[in-house]
């Protein structure tokens, strides 16, 4: 029967013709509520037993039957404020009502247990309206046919409202169930293997929470919370490290963060490069396509880039891969040559060229001409770029094998109009193609690589010329999304060097973070472009173009290679690795004498002591010591004496620690002095230079402690 | 990097004769592509650690910046010489010799992959050969869409291929694209 249809979801189908009739009609609602009235007392029992579990169920089913029904489900399990509105339309039958509401309070105890009597009778009338059209019109009321069927219209209308309103607050009622697991709900789960299905369904409600706080949030559970919650099931859903997972935490908002990682899961697509010096796109797609090769133009961005959805054989065992007709790239990798723009003719240096992809898609864009330096460190890939090199027949390349850092004294400084540096990184941008990065990337990881790609970058900045008629450009680039591989980089450089940022010429990917935490980087550092696998459908990628604006190195960085690292030091956060090995470059490095010769002159600048005379020969005499003795001196200052270890050592460490904090002036001032400085030292150095080592310390040492005594008494002089 | 004496030279030239006939010196004296320099240089051969590189002079005059263990490669390289003397022309010759070889020997598309896997060429795979071969000449083997596969001897002239056996060998293999997939360590 119709009416048993109204009650159970999967008879519904056949209420639906049911409802559209008595919509349709007008049945008088008097006659039409009496004769339901009467079917539902006598089918009350037989239903009473169905209905109430079946409630619960109806709010989840995908209804897709007219409205009427929905309102009637739900009506049934609803709180009063919609039972009271509907009885409120329901003003005009009064008779009725009255008749019904002692059967309603029966009936609705029996299997409508939650609902009131309003909805009870909502749910009286509209079945009421439904049968109606069914058992015909015996109406004698013509006139009120029309006001009728405009109740009926607006309570249909009502009804429709109330049962998305109930969809809504059967949602909310669903998410504020949503609680964090205790701690011994965890316990439990710690002991069992991972419920998979489970984790996700928490990770979502947990995002879900997380992008709607105020409303979602469990009272007086911090956010903290979630987001640890959220970590921990991440770390087992997914398999990433804590520190991995901390970092996009902390880069993304809580709905793209879960984007990101289910797009790291995927297959990367695959990616051709047509090479133009050999065929055109068009000619390749022709000759690949009857071999089973299922491709597209990748994008509009691109005029040589195919996507290869699948194929019947590989893309790398087919006759036009072996003649050197495509490349197999990844798309990321087609943006930082682009971005380069080399011109024909040009002295182009790629510094990290393995596997060779972007060499010799920057030799077919040449045409050719010019030259390119192909340079990669590690020899064991070097037979990899020289394969594809002629492969792909380049060939204005010359390749060789160097530290990058090397490159400016090798090519000569300011030599080369373009400068492509593919910077070696952690690769967290390239996760889907090696999940191993998830588990195996640390915060020291970032660093070392951070430091290498600054001194690679600066090296590049260097070989650049400025001067250059058409370049003058350097591109830098990672496979990476971390921010300390990525802006902090450049923002380096740009401190660095007389260098600015211009635009990619890349209309699409993201800009680079301009402040990111504590950080705050230039603000230029908009024209960079970060892409993601969510978005751009390539790996995490990031790409900068700096335009030299001259070849002098300023003075900052020049002045001299301590202060450099003291700037570092100052400057970045991870000061840790910096320190170390810049401390360490500073003992072996070359300008040693000029270093302490400045931080004497600091010295003497900043304590105003009667020590100057004193000082001043010491000074004079400290670019003639071996640089070796002289650290010595100042690490040993407990064993040797002398005014600089013993008296001053304390203040020498203070000195030191100002020096750190200088300002560009002061590191001027003291580079002039250095400068000024420089021919003495050379010249009294000469005069020493036949004298041995040995016999030079304990010279050295002698003439320490006479000082120091002589102090010592004009100490004593001045005291008295 | 040192240019060849006349020993070397003499055997280089002989192998490309083999290929080029008197196109050869059109090899060495067309004007350069390469090199940032206005005014084109010509090409010239270059010795690097037993291999021959075909590269135009710009590009030599500035690979001598680079020190002699560090560097790879210059130009294209075009072969070796063996461990007692002999000169063998590898693969990556083939586009140059593509661009100037006289004779040329086209595969049928079912037979490009054995070919490509190294094995010599049988009358059955032969779908075309240049008219005026003879035996003992350089040839450039490609597949039907004209793109170069690699390059041998010709073991018959062209009319003794008409008369020959499917199974007679036509084209003794020297060097197939393939290689740049089989064989890694070539160029090291």
């Amino acid at each position: 029967m119709a009416k048993k249809g109204t009650k159970s979801k999967p008879q519904l189908p056949p209420l639906a013709p049911a409802g559209k009739k008595g919509s349709k009609a007008a049945p008088p609602p008097k006659a039409a509520k009496r004769v339901p009235k009467k079917q539902m007392l006598l089918e009350s029992s037989d239903d009473s037993d169905t209905e109430q579990p079946q409630q619960l169920q109806e709010e989840d089913s995908d209804i897709d039957v007219p409205s009427d029904s929905d309102a009637e489900e739900l009506s049934g399990s609803d709180a009063e404020a919609e039972g009271g509105s509907s009885s409120g339309e329901e003003v005009e039958e009064d008779e009725d009502e009255g008749d019904d509401e002692s059967d309603d309070d029966s009936l609705a105890d029996d299997f409508l247990a939650d609902s009131d009597e309003g909805s009870g009778n909502l749910l009286r009338s509209l079945v009421g309206f439904t049968e109606g059209g069914d058992s015909g019109l015996d109406s004698d009321d013509s006139d009120d046919l029309e006001a009728k069927s405009r109740a009926i219209d607006e309570r249909q209308q009502k009804a429709e409202d109330d049962a998305e309103e109930e969809l809504k607050t059967n949602i909310r009622s669903e998410s504020d169930e949503f609680k964090l697991p205790t701690a011994e709900e965890l316990e439990e789960e710690a002991h069992l293997p991972p419920n998979l299905p489970n984790l996700k369904r928490r990770i979502s409600e947990i995002v879900r929470v997380l992008s709607n706080f105020n409303k979602l949030r469990q009272k007086d559970v911090p956010r903290k919370d979630y987001v640890n919650q959220l970590k921990t099931d991440i770390m087992s859903y997914y398999g990433y490290n804590d520190f991995l997972i901390e970092t996009l935490i902390e880069m993304f908002p809580a709905v793209e963060l879960v984007e990101v990682l289910e797009a790291f899961e995927k297959r990367p697509p695959e990616c051709l490069r047509t090479n133009t010096l050999k065929t055109r796109r068009r000619d390749l797609a022709a000759a690949l396509i009857p071999r089973g090769f299922n491709l597209d133009p990748i994008g509009k961005w691109s005029k040589v880039g195919l996507v290869v959805y699948d194929s019947t054989i590989s893309a790398g065992a087919t006759t036009e891969y072996m003649a050197g007709h495509y490349m197999k790239q990844g798309a990321s990798s087609f943006l930082p040559v682009m971005a380069l723009a080399p011109q024909e003719k040009e002295r182009i240096v790629d510094m990290a060229a393995a596997p060779g992809g972007k060499t010799t898609y920057i030799g077919a864009l040449m045409k050719n001409t010019g030259i390119i330096y192909a340079n990669e460190f590690n020899e064991k890939r070097l037979h990899g770029l020289l394969g594809n090199i002629h492969r792909m027949g380049v060939t204005n390349t010359i390749v060789c094998n160097y530290d990058g850092k090397e490159l400016p004294k090798v090519l000569g400084m300011n030599s080369v109009d373009r400068v492509l540096l593919d910077a070696p990184c952690t690769g967290t941008g390239t996760i889907w193609k090696d999940p191993q990065i998830k588990t195996s990337k640390d915060i020291e990881d970032i660093r070392n690589c951070a430091f290498v790609q600054k001194q690679l970058l600066l090296a590049a900045i260097d070989l650049v010329d400025a001067n250059s008629k058409t370049g003058g450009y350097v591109v830098y680039s990672t496979c990476s999304i971390m921010i300390p591989e990525n802006e902090a980089v450049i923002d380096y450089a740009l401190k660095k060097r007389n260098v600015k940022l211009v635009p990619c010429g890349l209309d699409f990917g993201r800009p680079g973070f301009i402040r990111y935490r504590e950080h705050r980087f230039h603000t230029s550092l908009d024209k960079t472009r970060r892409f993601y696998p969510h978005v751009n459908n390539m790996d995490g990628f990031f790409v900068a173009k700096l335009k030299k604006l001259s070849n002098t190195i300023p003075v900052t960085s020049e002045s001299t290679k301590a202060s450099e690292g003291a700037a570092e030091m100052a400057d970045s956060s991870e000061d840790d690795e910096d320190k170390k090995t810049v401390n360490d470059e500073r003992e072996k490095g070359v300008p040693d004498k000029e270093e302490k010769a400045v931080q004497m002159k600091n010295r003497k600048e900043t304590k105003k002591t009667n020590k100057g005379a004193n000082i001043t020969k010491e000074s004079k005499h400290v670019p003639d010591r071996p640089a070796k003795h002289i650290k010595n001196h100042k690490k040993d200052a407990l064993e040797t004496d002398g005014p600089e270890s013993t008296e001053p050592y304390v203040d020498g460490k203070e000195v030191h620690r100002e020096e750190t904090k200088q300002t560009g002036q002061k590191k001027k001032s003291t580079s002039d002095r250095t400068k000024k400085f420089g021919p003495k030292s050379t010249l009294g150095l000469k005069e020493k230079k036949p004298v041995s080592d040995t016999k030079r310390k304990r010279k050295w040492q002698f003439k320490l402690r006479r000082d120091w005594e002589a102090e010592k008494k004009s100490d004593k002089r001045r005291k008295v | 990097m040192r240019p060849l004496d006349e020993k070397e030279t003499t055997q280089v030239f002989e192998k490309l004769f083999k290929f080029t006939g008197p196109n050869l010196k059109h090899l060495l004296e067309r004007p350069a592509v390469e090199g940032p320099d206005p005014e084109p240089g010509r090409y010239c051969l270059r010795l690097h650690r037993n291999r021959v590189y075909y590269a135009s002079e710009a590009l030599v005059r500035r690979a001598t910046a680079v020190a002699r263990p560090r560097l790879a490669a210059v130009g294209t390289p075009i072969g070796k010489f063996t461990h007692h003397g002999s000169f063998h022309l590898t693969v990556h010759a083939l586009d140059l010799l593509a661009a100037h070889a006289r004779r040329r020997v086209w595969l049928k598309p079912d037979t490009e992959r054995s070919f490509l896997f190294g094995n010599s060429v049988p009358k059955s795979s032969l779908a075309r050969i240049t008219e005026n071969t003879k035996a003992g000449d350089g040839v450039v083997v490609m597949s039907m869409a004209d793109v170069p596969l690699g390059f041998g001897i010709a073991a018959r002239s062209a009319q003794d291929c008409r008369k020959a056996d499917t199974n007679a060998v036509v084209v003794l293999h020297q060097a197939d694209a393939g290689e740049y997939l089989r064989k890694e360590e070539e160029l090291m």
